[in-house]
């Protein structure tokens, strides 16, 4: 008898990006070279098997530290090698500095990669340019990384985000003066493909109702408009450097008073039924 | 304090550790590449050398104006227009002194041919002698241009490529110049930026190489499509093809390029350099392609081209390549490949690419590894010509980088604008009017030349800050020439939309330095091909007699060496293109010697083992 093989849910990111890479990589050379990405690869893991061994005494699963390694390892442009390991170092230790009653609030990726830009500017960039010239191997990616996203039932993100940003892409072009397809484009490249598939949808990073999720998907989508308009290259980093703590605070925030709310409601009911 | 605050604080220290790594690299840097202030005796103590601007003191007034392009393309005009402003170095009447020649490109400008009087003064003589007023509407605007004797007469000859019709001038012994285009059966219409002369069959004749970037079907002064830009930013399929011209002897040209293998891909092709870089006897090509990977074809004896870019690991990384330059850069009888790409900080860090051989004895395909970030020569700016030149005469060659692109408007930027679309697919990168308007924005404007100073152990130092009034020009084009007869390589800087600028190069009298002029017989008679194996000190310097390279350039023919303090050479080997080899031993330091190819001497055998 054949048994339905299923990738366990934890593995279904780790499997994307490496299949995403390896494509990409293969078809258009888009990594800067494998040493680069090995580094980033190897500092992620090194630097979360080491953080998790300081502060828990144990040995922790690697994938999120695979997935942020290879994220740094995509995104990262520069000449030198060491920006690749430091991305990916800070990206795995922020995880571990900056928490809020118990969770890191940043994508760790996405902390990464924006505090490299702010202390090393002059020595890095970010993906910013398309892999290929041919449109039809963006369209795939697209709609893999759609299906494989559905599956952890979090396309609703992707869409919520990427309607918003067609529309923001309108209001700005409208106040800009420049071309909608202009203000649309960056959409088209591979920088959004991984920031909207991997970045946005990171369920350690995303609030807890499906609702609040579509919101802060919106929430960062406007604020990315508010960045363009000042020209930030990198608007949808800084956009969700900015939204996604204070959107995962307010959650945690709000959790607690519903469950305090409880606590106390069910206290209330518990004196009532004594007294009754 | 309990366990779990001390692990937190543990961890946080570590995390600021990780931070400050950045900090500590740029200090170091700024430690090592200090700016060195002093009085110009102190700089050339320190440094070998100094360069001091001469433009306006020995006559040359001139300033390059971009081309005015269709209108349908004026809110990109600044980045367009971009190019243009070239020089080429020539000894176009014989005298023994080197002049220079400059490209304007707006319509209605002049050339100039600056003719250098003997006495560190300058004229311009383009004028009388027939190649001033060469951009016109209808033949196009001037990229650049390369001289090499193509009828072996004894003069160098002038071809100048536009985008639009490419040209050639003959050089009637010194005196004027002829337009034998119609004759030569050139193609009509190119929009090109880089041409070399090299005679890649070895049959005594130049052969011309041209290099094509935009479409030749666009014209960019007159455009029926806006679809005319790069269809990827780093893997673009339709940019100009590449041509290869055949001397047929008799003063016309036979087009062999699809013959030999030249026009299998469609790459932006902006510069192009011929050296014999596996020693099979026959030039290979070398071509810097911007928005895509850059190549190199092996010369299969004179009767094809074979792409191995991939195989030499210089094709598989796309960048954005602009110029190419060889040099034998540790003294070891070897070429490195410098290729300059753009850099901007933290939008875009290609790196410029210096590519060293490694040590495969008898392979037809050289294996290169870019060692640019470990010797000090990656990070430029956006990078065009990138020069080797030997400027403290020390035997260690140099590295002169011009960077620069559109400087407008100060403290602006449309590098959003510019992301915002090269990020894009296909089918909007390529159309013109999805590029969103300049507004008179400043581009990777306002950037400094570098300088690297080679220390010969596989270091390089920037030393821009030190050995030069700092300069903030767009610049281009840069050739090297011992203008004043001194033994100190000089620089010509052309920049774009703006004036040139002629360096006087102030040397050390402390190093020496040796000369060599080569006239071929058998060989072609520029020389163009040949090269040289210097012998001295327990080195072996290696330089070939070059027809163009770097960015739209050309240096001086007669080949220079620095010796640093060294007395004696031992020997200088010379493979002339004709497969002759000749020995000179022990020749006199601190002159420029002719040298005649001769008929009878040991010939160069071509069979590989």
């Amino acid at each position: 008898m054949i048994e339905k093989f299923n990738i366990p849910k934890k593995y279904i990111g780790p499997f994307l990006i490496s299949a995403i890479v390896v494509a990409a990589h293969l078809s258009f050379g888009v990594l800067d070279s494998w040493n680069k990405f090995g580094i980033a690869l190897l500092a992620a893991m090194v630097t979360e098997s080491l953080f998790s061994k300081l502060m828990t005494g144990k040995w922790r699963d690697l994938s999120s530290a695979y997935i942020s390694g290879n994220s740094a390892g995509i995104l990262v442009r520069s000449p030198m090698i060491w920006p690749f390991a430091l991305c990916a170092a800070i990206s795995i230790a922020s995880k571990y500095v900056f928490r809020f009653k118990g969770t890191h609030i940043w994508n760790p990726t996405n902390f990464g990669i924006v505090v490299m830009l702010l202390i090393a500017s002059d020595s890095m960039a970010v993906l910013s340019i398309q892999w290929g010239s041919n449109m039809w191997a963006m369209i795939l990616i697209w709609l893999v990384g759609f299906v494989v996203i559905s599956k952890v039932k979090l396309f609703h993100v992707c869409a919520v985000y990427i309607i918003s940003f067609l529309a923001f892409g309108w209001i700005r072009s409208l106040y800009t003066g420049s071309i909608y397809l202009a203000e649309i484009a960056p959409l088209t490249g591979p920088m959004y493909q991984l920031f909207v598939l991997f970045m946005i949808t990171d369920p350690k990073t995303t609030v807890s109702s499906r609702n609040g999720r579509m919101i802060v998907a919106f929430m960062i989508a406007l604020v990315e408009m508010f960045f363009r308009f000042g020209e930030a290259v990198y608007a949808p980093f800084y956009a969700l450097f900015v939204v996604g703590p204070v959107a995962l605070i307010i959650d945690i925030l709000w959790k607690e008073h519903l469950e305090n709310k409880e606590e106390k409601l069910s206290g209330v009911v518990s004196k009532v039924s004594r007294l009754d | 304090m309990n366990q779990k605050v001390v692990k937190q604080f543990i961890a946080i220290f570590i995390f600021l550790i990780l931070l400050s790594v950045p900090y500590g690299i740029k200090k170091y840097d700024e430690v090592v590449n200090a700016v060195f202030q002093g009085e110009m005796s102190e700089v050339i103590e320190r440094y070998g050398f100094y360069l001091e601007d001469v433009t306006e003191q020995i006559g040359v007034n001139f300033i390059h104006q971009r081309v005015t392009i269709d209108e349908k393309l004026h809110h990109i005009l600044p980045q367009i227009s971009s190019m243009g402003a070239s020089v080429s170095v020539v000894d176009f009447n014989n005298d023994g002194l080197q002049d220079f020649y400059l490209t304007n490109s707006e319509f209605g400008t002049s050339n100039a041919l600056y003719k250098n009087l003997g006495e560190g003064s300058f004229i311009d003589v383009a004028e009388e002698l027939g190649i001033a007023n060469l951009n016109l509407p209808d033949l196009g605007a001037s990229m650049g241009t390369v001289w090499g004797d193509y009828n072996n007469d004894g003069y160098e000859d002038l071809f100048l490529y536009r985008w639009g019709r490419p040209e050639l001038f003959r050089n009637d012994g010194g005196n004027g110049f002829t337009r034998v285009t119609e004759s030569a059966g050139f193609i009509s219409h190119i929009n090109s930026n880089t041409a070399i002369w090299f005679d890649y069959n070895n049959n005594g004749y130049l052969d011309l190489f041209i290099g094509g970037y935009y479409h030749e079907d666009v014209n960019l002064f007159n455009l029926e499509d806006t679809r005319m830009m790069p269809d990827s930013y780093e893997y673009a399929t339709n940019g100009g093809l590449n041509y290869l011209y055949e001397n047929q002897g008799d003063g016309t040209f036979r087009d062999v390029s699809e013959a030999m293998g030249l026009q299998d891909t469609r790459k932006w092709t902006l510069a192009a350099l011929a050296a014999d870089i596996n020693d099979s006897g026959f030039p290979d090509l070398i071509l810097a392609n911007d928005y895509g990977v850059d190549e190199i074809f092996i010369n299969e004896g004179g009767e094809g081209f074979l792409s191995v870019g991939e195989q030499a690991g210089i094709g598989f990384v796309p960048k954005s390549g602009m110029s190419v330059g060889i040099g034998d850069i540790l003294n070891q009888g070897r070429y490195s490949i410098y290729i300059t790409n753009i850099s901007e900080a933290g939008v875009l860090m290609q790196g410029n690419n210096l590519w060293v051989p490694g040590r495969e004895p008898n392979s037809t395909v050289p294996r290169y590894r870019n060692l640019a970030g470990n010797m000090g020569v990656e990070i430029g700016d956006w990078a065009y010509g990138g020069l080797f030149v030997d400027l403290d005469n020390s035997g260690y060659i140099d590295l002169y980088v011009a960077n620069g692109y559109v400087s407008d408007e100060p403290d602006t930027d449309y590098w959003y604008d510019y992301s915002r679309v090269v990020g894009g697919n296909r089918n909007v990168i390529i159309d013109a009017v999805n590029w969103p308007a300049m507004d008179g924005r400043t581009f990777s404007g306002y950037q400094t030349n570098k300088i690297w100073l080679n220390d010969g152990a596989g270091r390089f130092r920037d030393v821009s800050g030190s050995v030069v009034e700092n300069i903030a020009m767009d610049s281009r084009s840069v050739a090297s020439a011992d203008l004043f007869g001194d033994g100190s390589l000089d620089l010509i800087v052309a920049n774009q939309n703006q004036t040139v600028t002629v360096y006087k190069n102030y040397g050390s009298s402390d190093n020496n330095w040796i000369g060599f002029h080569l006239i071929g017989n058998k060989s072609n008679k520029s020389a163009i091909g040949a090269t040289l194996l210097l012998h001295w000190d327990d080195k072996l310097s290696k330089k070939d007699v070059s027809g163009g390279g770097s960015f739209s350039s050309q240096n001086q023919r007669t080949v220079h060496f620095g010796l640093g303090d060294v007395e004696r050479v031992e020997k200088l080997e010379i493979r002339w293109p004709s497969g002759i080899v000749q020995e000179i031993n022990s020749p006199d330091l601190n002159m420029n010697h002719t040298i005649e190819e001769p008929s009878d001497v040991t010939t160069l055998n071509r069979e590989r083992e």
